[in-house]
């Protein structure tokens, strides 16, 4: 319930659109690193970071984990989409990280004479609630063409406050 | 009391005469329905009904005349055809020397994009077409240049749509006692009046809230009516079931996983391998109460052997994904069931693949053929699993004859253990190198084949009685697999698991279509395809085997040799079934294209190249770049 209420949250304060440089959340330069490892841009959205070497950071690697779970079985191998879900891959070039937030969390459909479109909400899902971060940046390194498709072969290590979140996020449900 | 069958013609007078619907909707009252004690009912249907019953003892059950119909070759009654699973068709106008110069004779739009599964039913001068959600129904008359008689489209939740975890496929309709059945993505079994397409009755057969659906084709037998359900990936405890086929009550449930009277084995008379499967034969093989949220999903194909009165199904993978969190064997999801119809007791049981580390369901079909095997006449069974093995069993003992790779590069398991005196005997050899339990949770064991859609899926095989051989459409696919920690939510994704899939090292076919010996377990002729066969074969008497393409070609080879004689590419990639059926002395052919499902997922964009550098697009062409969504009905006949 907690998820949800922050998802909700983020979504109304952000809900106007900053200005598209590189993807729906502008440039995507990791500016700073919080404790749990996460990378952030200069206006403070998640954000991913791929080293000379080719690792990337813990989230890119475990939001790859995720979403070859939770959501490969619409969306398609590595956000290229299906015969019948888009590819995140694109979307998220024009999907700010508020909208993104908002439609795992609340769904959407899109159901037509020509389309049945449906999302589910994931809100109250611990496996993909407790992973948002997750997933949003391993698909914004995808919408930059940061990862490839393949797995990443190195990542950063996953921290110990990395740890403690997904613990008392996986074990509140 | 109507007691004999002579009394059937009246009676049928009375169902069809204008009292017959007052009397239904008397006989359907909520308040009755809902009754706990049926008194009430039972006199009722003693004193006015009593026919249902004479029905069934006076043996012109709905399972007599289907069984008599479906040996008219003109006929395609069920959806294999036959009870026996064979998809075989004694029509032979379309033979070897002449299926060259087939040709499109009419086409039909089924108006829904999404991957369309199965095929349609052919009975006398009406053909039966469904489609995937929102499940439409067109009843087509052959005899009016294929006139819309009628359509049906029930008003179903689109938030079924995403609980549906491949696709919103449907693998088809079932025949009997006058009705059509359909059973739809809300897991609701419909009972439709063949003639006209009214809603006879309805049964709700599970919750699409706690994932639950519905893609099975029913299976009538008898006086029954049997549906499985879907839902592998939503961890719910799977179950099939069979309903009466006038009331639409339900009559026995058998849960895959669960306590001794949920799974229906008698613990002393049920078998595995010739032996009791003892008291809780299932719970015993699992952590806690985790068979409750346990899959075993039973979403395949039904076979039925009248002279045995046997029923057969596989189950599916045991949900997670992740196998370190549900330690045991899981018993019975993974398993061919041969139960009795008319009570749901197993008598024999045999699990493929113990604690699934992969998801190679057992839900594909069951083809029941008898053979020489050893110079002894057989009674058989055989079943190409998703775990890349084909097996053959005695199918009134459950006996294990035969368990071979029908793909070479099968690499999980160095085989089953065939000693009847050993202590494994019918368990698989797992390889460590493939053991996503041994390397554990967060790690990644690379290079599996089969990928998780297994060595061949629902795609159904066909047997020819004239070679004697088994014709199957399989996929040529290994995969990445990395299990992780997952939480269940009803009604949410349970997976917990990452996988990549690509061709076997050194190949770039992602499919093939073989011919295989049952009786020895050895592939007689392989045909590589670019991309997954996932299209149900059809074999006949012409010497000819078809099956579809997920490009969208129809292709005819030689049922000896397999040599491509004909193909012709239709309106969309074929994940659809082959039919056959003759009218007005044609014979034509059937197919529905429409691209998606599983194989709509996986393919769409391409595998990954697991040999490609960093950041490299795979190698392997994009089924996108052959063949785009639609539904369409394409009929083949010869000029």
């Amino acid at each position: 319930m907690r998820i949800i209420c922050l998802v909700f949250a983020a979504a109304a304060f952000f809900a106007v659109p900053g200005i598209a440089l590189a993807d729906g959340s502008g440039d995507p330069t990791a500016v700073k690193q919080s404790d749990t490892g996460e990378y952030y841009d200069k206006e403070g959205t998640p954000t991913f970071k791929v080293a000379a070497d080719g690792a990337v950071d813990w989230y890119t690697y475990s939001g790859y984990r995720r979403y070859h779970s939770e959501c490969h079985v619409c969306h398609g191998p590595d956000g290229m989409g299906s015969t019948y879900a888009p590819a995140l891959k694109d979307s998220l070039k024009t999907l700010s990280y508020p909208d993104f937030l908002a439609v795992v969390a609340g769904g959407r459909k899109n159901v037509s004479t020509s389309s049945e479109n449906v999302m589910p909400s994931f809100g109250d899902n611990p496996n993909v609630a407790c992973y948002m971060d997750d997933l949003y940046i391993y698909l914004r390194a995808r919408a930059n063409d940061a990862v490839g498709r393949v797995r990443p072969a190195k990542h950063e290590d996953k921290t110990e406050a990395y740890n403690k979140a997904e613990a008392s996020c996986m074990g509140s449900h | 009391m109507f007691r004999s069958r002579a009394s059937f013609p009246l009676l049928k007078r009375l169902l069809v005469s204008p009292k017959k619907k007052k009397w239904a909707a008397f006989w359907r009252h909520p308040k009755l329905d809902n009754w706990e004690d049926n008194t009430m009912r039972k006199v009722l249907l003693a004193t006015f009904l009593g026919s249902v019953a004479a029905l069934a003892a006076g043996g012109a059950s709905a399972n007599e005349e289907l069984n008599k119909m479906s040996q008219n070759a003109k006929d395609w009654v069920m959806p294999s055809g036959d009870y026996a699973n064979t998809r075989y068709s004694k029509l032979n106008q379309i033979n070897a020397s002449n299926v060259g110069k087939l040709q499109v004779a009419w086409t039909f739009s089924t108006g829904v994009l999404r991957g369309h599964e199965g095929g349609p039913l052919i009975i006398g001068n009406m053909m039966y077409v469904h489609t995937p959600f929102p499940n439409k129904v067109y009843a087509l008359d052959l005899s009016q240049d294929n006139k819309i008689v009628w359509k049906y489209e029930p008003k179903q939740d689109p938030n079924v749509i995403p609980v549906m975890c491949c696709d919103t496929v449907n693998r088809g309709l079932s025949y009997g006692d006058g009705k059509i059945f359909l059973h739809q993505a809300d897991d609701k079994l419909v009972a439709l009046d063949a003639k006209t397409g009214n809603l006879a009755w309805s049964a709700t057969n599970g919750d699409p809230a706690k994932g639950q659906t519905g893609t099975s084709a029913p299976f009538v037998i008898k006086d029954k009516v049997l549906v499985g359900t879907s839902g592998g990936e939503f961890g719910v405890q799977c179950s099939m079931t069979a309903y009466d086929i006038k009331s639409g009550k339900q009559v026995w449930k058998a849960y895959s996983e669960g306590p001794d009277d949920q799974i229906l084995v008698d613990p002393e008379k049920t078998t595995a391998l010739g032996k009791p499967v003892g008291k809780d034969s299932s719970t015993k093989t699992w952590e806690g109460d985790q068979w409750k949220i346990g899959g075993g999903c039973t979403w395949g194909w039904v076979a039925y052997d009248p002279s045995l009165d046997l029923v057969y199904y596989g189950s599916g993978n045991p949900s997670t994904w992740n196998p370190k969190q549900r330690p045991g064997d899981n018993k019975w999801s993974m398993t061919i069931f041969a139960r009795n119809p008319d009570t749901g007791m197993a008598k024999w049981v045999y699990q493929m693949t113990p604690h699934d580390e992969w998801d190679y369901d057992g839900v594909n079909e069951m083809i029941l053929t008898d053979q020489q095997i050893s110079g002894q006449a057989r009674k058989l069974l055989t079943h190409f699993d998703r775990n890349g093995l084909g097996y053959t069993l005695d199918r009134a003992s459950g006996e294990l004859l035969v368990a071979e790779k029908y793909d070479p590069k099968v690499n999980w398991t160095s085989g089953v253990d065939m000693d009847k005196n050993s202590q494994t005997y019918g368990r698989p050899k797992v390889l460590d190198t493939a053991s996503t339990d041994k390397a554990g949770e967060d790690h990644n064991v690379k290079g599996i084949c089969p990928a998780a859609l297994g060595t061949k899926d629902e795609q159904p095989a066909a047997y020819s009685p004239d070679t004697q051989l088994f014709y199957v459409p399989t996929n040529h696919v290994c995969m990445d697999y990395e299990p992780f920690k997952v939480s269940y939510t009803a009604g949410q994704p349970y997976v917990g698991a990452t996988l990549s899939m690509y061709p076997p090292q050194g190949d770039s076919n992602m499919g093939n279509f073989i011919a295989w010996d049952g009786k020895t377990g050895k592939i007689v002729w392989s045909d590589k395809e670019q991309f997954s066969v996932w299209s149900g074969a059809l074999a006949t008497a012409g010497g000819v085997v078809f099956y579809g393409t997920l490009e969208g070609y129809l292709k005819a080879v030689d049922a000896k040799t397999g040599k491509e004689l004909y193909k012709f590419k239709t309106p969309s990639g074929i994940i659809g079934n082959v039919t056959t059926y003759e009218h007005n002395g044609k014979q034509y052919v059937a197919v529905l294209s429409g691209v998606g499902g599983w194989a709509g997922i996986g393919l769409a964009a391409g595998l990954t190249d697991p040999t490609a550098g960093l950041g490299a697009v795979g190698g392997y062409a994009a089924l996108s770049n052959y063949t785009a969504l639609g539904g369409t009905l394409t009929v083949f006949a010869l000029p």
